[in-house]
């Protein structure tokens, strides 16, 4: 754990308690979730509880207090989406990762998440990945998606 | 600053910045509530405490702890109207917490028996466990005892009082103001084989003795009081309070 890092963004905001959200959301973008002993020394820098910092983590949906994978695969479940199928989406990537939606696989290479709409609905199904917008998905795209992701990563 | 206004017709008068049920309640008219303690800011959570505010001919229902006194408003603490708004909060409370004696009292004077959205077995009201989510234990904890060991976790249906990662609070200092505050009695206070024990936090601190022998306090709720306070680090052992 590089705590370094954490300080750094500390400094960037000039220990501002008031800027604690904007603290939060840069560490998360940094790790991908908020260790615990990132959630501690935002707390002793900053003078902050860690019940505050916890409870404020546990409010936001954005925010993770258990590592993600490398890949989050953000399936939109909007009722345009829902409707041509997203939830077979899912299925085929807890399928194909091994792991229930909202996990994350044990490599940390994937994680997926289910989220109710991305104003995309033209393009349903989709299934966004770190960021990517995957419209008019199927449960083959997905999988293949996934294929191409693990070999350019060099595993199985 | 004086404020000027009335209640159920009453002219009185209020320092600005006071809510009015701080200052109804000093001229004699009762308000029902939960979530209100002089001692901490106010909430609006159990919204118990409503009444009608009428300002410029306009009338509303709202809660009346955190509505800072204004000339010239009327307030009317008591109607058919509030009674009856009352009553579905309270109905709905004491599906959460139907044990708890100060919800089961204020429901018997509003002519409640049973909630009707009682539930057995529902899972969010099982996960609460006879909290209402007032907030006042971690108001307590935040602004009177300043350990900041609770807060409120989750959003939604998954909303909770709790400790960070839901384990016990290492910074709490067992000096039980959250299960005194607490209108539901839902956290469990208990003292027993010289050992105080907050049963909801899963907090357990033996209990140092007093110059009598007797079981008194944590002896780390008294190092914070003497840190806060800045006694001398021998004040309770030597004719202070816990040396009776």
């Amino acid at each position: 754990m590089e705590l370094a890092k954490v300080d750094a963004i500390i400094d960037r905001y000039n220990n501002d308690p008031t800027a604690l959200l904007a603290i939060m959301q840069d560490v998360q973008d940094e790790m991908r979730y908020l260790p615990r002993e990132a959630v501690t020394r935002i707390s002793q820098k900053l003078s902050v509880p860690v019940a505050r910092i916890y409870s404020m983590a546990t409010f936001y949906t954005s925010f993770h207090l258990e590592p993600r994978g490398k890949y989050t695969c953000t399936v939109c479940m909007g009722t345009a989406c829902h409707v041509r199928g997203a939830k077979r989406l899912v299925e085929q990537l807890e399928r194909d990762l091994a792991i229930p939606s909202g996990k994350t696989t044990a490599d940390l290479l994937f994680s997926i998440e289910e989220v109710n709409c991305v104003g995309a609905c033209a393009l349903g199904p989709l299934v966004i990945i770190n960021g990517e917008y995957n419209g008019n998905m199927t449960s083959d795209l997905v999988s293949k998606k996934v294929k191409q992701i693990k070999s350019q990563e060099g595993g199985a | 600053m004086t404020v000027k206004f009335t209640i159920n017709g009453v002219p009185v008068e209020a320092e600005k910045g006071e809510s009015v049920i701080d200052v109804a309640r000093r001229y004699g008219f009762e308000i029902p509530s939960l979530c209100h303690h002089p001692a901490v800011e106010p909430y609006g959570a159990c919204r118990v405490c409503l009444v009608e505010i009428s300002k410029g001919g306009r009338k509303k229902m709202t809660t009346c702890c955190n509505y800072e006194v204004q000339d010239g408003i009327e307030v009317v603490t008591d109607n058919e109207d509030i009674r009856r708004n009352r009553a579905t909060v309270i109905e709905l409370l004491l599906a959460e917490a139907p044990k708890a004696k100060a919800i089961v009292k204020l429901a018997e004077e509003y002519g409640i028996h049973k909630s009707r959205y009682e539930k057995e077995g529902d899972p969010v009201a099982q996960m609460h466990d006879g909290c209402i989510l007032c907030g006042l234990c971690v108001r307590v904890c935040t602004e009177v005892v300043e350990v900041s060991a609770l807060n409120f976790t989750g959003r939604g249906d998954k909303r909770n009082v709790g400790t960070p990662y839901m384990e016990t609070p290492q910074n709490c200092i067992a000096c039980g103001a959250c299960a005194y505050v607490c209108p539901t009695d839902c956290i469990g206070f208990e003292e027993e084989n010289g050992v105080r024990r907050l049963k909801k936090w899963n907090r357990e601190l033996p209990l140092a003795k007093g110059e009598d022998g007797r079981p008194f306090a944590p002896q780390f709720q008294l190092w914070y009081f003497t840190q806060k306070a800045g006694l001398d680090k021998d004040f309770y052992k030597k004719g202070g309070p816990g040396s009776r």
